[in-house]
């Protein structure tokens, strides 16, 4: 039930941020989410898009990228609706590299994205407690 | 085909080579003498008369003549025959100064390809061999002495020069070349390119490559070997000399014989000008022995290196020399420390990155900074900035290890760093000290 996260990896420098993103946006291609992850030098641009292999493809090997299973997590509208997410790995003893959220529509709603080793074993204990997560299907759609 | 070029000389014992020399050496000096007054007054200076000069073993006797030398005689003064006997004219690349140029007589050219020839033979050619030559061809003396030795040995030669890598791949490929002469870091970007355009190392014909013109190291041998599936062997030579081959690897690769029956090599203390003891480092000395045009007696390379007179499985009985471990032109003294680029090279390949790299170095509130580029390979990219930023610690921490002080590594995606066709420029020094 993991998504997969497209990451690209870009020099600190003007202008490579939208190269990276132009080829994409160049096509149909519909990015869900965006979140970058930097230091001085170089930045990790983290995506998760309509179409993965097609912007795979259109990255080519002009670019160095990585597709990671990420879980997106479903949100509830309403206040404490993250910290019960994350109180439930804590619990769990899971540890999260990075985080960062994405809304669409009203009907799909709010979701968080979270990059864990054990993709598998998060995954069933965020389902066992009444979680929803999203799926590539449903990303893709 | 035999495995030398001219083996009664290649495999000549120690006692004629001597005698050689010994009967070369004392013509030489008699004709620089004669020929050319700035050397004539440094003899003189020294009270030395070419009587005094019997044999090798006399040859510490004679004044050394360095780079500066070669400039200030720009362009004739060092000619040591009648302009109209020379055929050809060479000249260094410049790129630490003022250029020197050499010049050649028929003889010299010979004598030069001769020694080309036995490097092409020392690596497997043969006169059945396709030798694609992509040094460049001009006033560099890469081009022409590859060349010139590949149709000395009556291989079928392919003058490509440097440049248009496209172009040498179609070539290599329709023509089947079997030995690739270049510059080891075009060689690298050779195997590069053929890996991008979708070819594995056993779809080439290539079984040699003989590189030099700038420094190599053992990893960079390792990363063409296998880029291209060849044998990667080293060739050493100046302008000022010749040209490549005055030193060649055979089949060992544990050094390059030098062609002693053209050159005599000494090693000297660079502070006190002392002759050191076989076995012993320190900068290489060169002595031509019977050229005609621009003899040089004890010209100092500033290439530091080792002679090593042990037996040679090949069968050459020539001293072997060394990779030279730099030549002091490439030497960066950063706060206070001798840095080579040939030591970054090293850690580079030990930790699995590319030889492809950057060096920046420059003054910041009067210390001296050093900056890595290097680029990431798609194996070693994580999402995680923390992963990539261990990652940059830990070759920075590799790179305080070999060179005693610790640079700022930078993360690069591939491709972006310069590649080169000739020979590489791997340094951007800014600071400003003159």
């Amino acid at each position: 039930m993991a998504v997969n996260q497209l990451s690209v990896f870009i020099e600190n420098k003007h202008g490579r941020l939208s190269e990276a993103i132009k080829g994409i946006s160049e096509s149909d291609i519909n990015i869900r989410a965006l979140s970058i992850g930097d230091s001085q030098d170089f930045g990790i641009v983290r995506m998760i898009v309509s179409d993965l292999d097609k912007a795979r493809e259109l990255l080519g090997e002009d670019f160095i990228y990585k597709v990671t299973p990420v879980i997106a997590v479903k949100m509830d509208d309403r206040g404490g609706a993250l910290y019960k997410i994350l109180r439930t790995l804590e619990e769990s003893e899971i540890n999260v590299k990075y985080t960062y959220a994405f809304t669409s529509n009203k009907e799909f709603g709010a979701y968080v994205v979270l990059r864990v080793d054990d993709v598998t074993a998060t995954e069933k204990i965020l389902s066992d407690k009444g979680f929803r997560l999203a799926t590539d299907e449903e990303i893709s759609g | 085909m035999s495995q030398y070029f001219q083996p009664e000389i290649e495999t000549a014992s120690r006692e004629e080579i001597i005698r050689i020399q010994n009967e070369k050496i004392v013509k030489q000096v008699r004709h620089v003498y004669d020929k050319v007054e700035y050397y004539r007054n440094l003899m003189d200076k020294r009270g030395i008369k070419p009587e005094d000069i019997k044999g090798v073993e006399d040859i510490h006797k004679l004044p050394f003549l360095k780079k500066d030398d070669l400039r200030e005689c720009y362009p004739y003064g060092l000619l040591a025959t009648d302009l109209k006997n020379c055929v050809r004219i060479h000249s260094t690349s410049g790129t630490t100064g003022k250029r020197v140029v050499a010049f050649y007589t028929q003889h010299d050219i010979d004598l030069w390809e001769e020694c080309c020839a036995r490097a092409i033979v020392a690596a497997g050619g043969t006169d059945e061999d396709v030798v694609q030559v992509c040094y460049g061809y001009g006033l560099f003396t890469g081009g022409s002495g590859l060349h010139g030795g590949a149709h000395k040995l009556g291989a079928l030669t392919l003058p490509m020069s440097s440049g248009n890598t496209e172009r040498q791949i179609q070539f290599m490929m329709d023509l089947q070349s079997t030995i690739l002469c270049c510059t080891p870091s075009y060689a690298a970007f050779i195997a590069e390119s053929l890996k991008d355009r979708g070819y594995s190392p056993s779809d080439n014909k290539l079984k040699a490559g003989i590189f030099g013109a700038e420094p190599w190291t053992e990893e960079m041998r390792k990363s063409i070997e296998e880029g291209l599936g060849i044998k990667a062997y080293d060739i050493y030579g100046l302008t000022e000399t010749s040209g490549p081959g005055v030193a060649f690897e055979c089949s060992e690769q544990t050094g390059m014989h030098i062609n002693e029956d053209h050159f005599y090599a000494e090693i000297i203390d660079p502070d006190t000008g002392e002759v050191l003891p076989e076995g012993e480092k320190g900068e290489l000395v060169f002595t031509s022995l019977d050229k005609e045009a621009f003899p040089l007696l004890r010209y100092r390379t500033r290439d530091i290196c080792v002679l090593t007179r042990g037996k040679c499985s090949c069968g050459r009985t020539h001293v072997k020399m060394c990779k030279p471990m730099g030549r002091s032109d490439d030497m960066m003294i950063i706060r206070g420390v001798n840095v080579f680029p040939s030591q970054i090279e090293t850690v580079l390949l030990n930790e699995g990155y590319t030889p492809n790299y950057m060096i920046y170095v420059d003054r910041k509130n009067n210390t001296d900074t050093l900056d890595i580029d290097v680029e990431l390979t798609p194996e070693q990219f994580s999402d995680n900035v923390a992963d990539m930023q261990a990652k940059e610690k830990s070759l920075a921490a590799a790179m305080r290890t070999m060179l005693g002080i610790g640079p700022k590594i930078h993360l690069v995606p591939p491709k972006t760093i310069q590649r080169s066709e000739g020979k590489a420029v791997r340094v951007i020094d800014n600071r400003k000290l003159h």
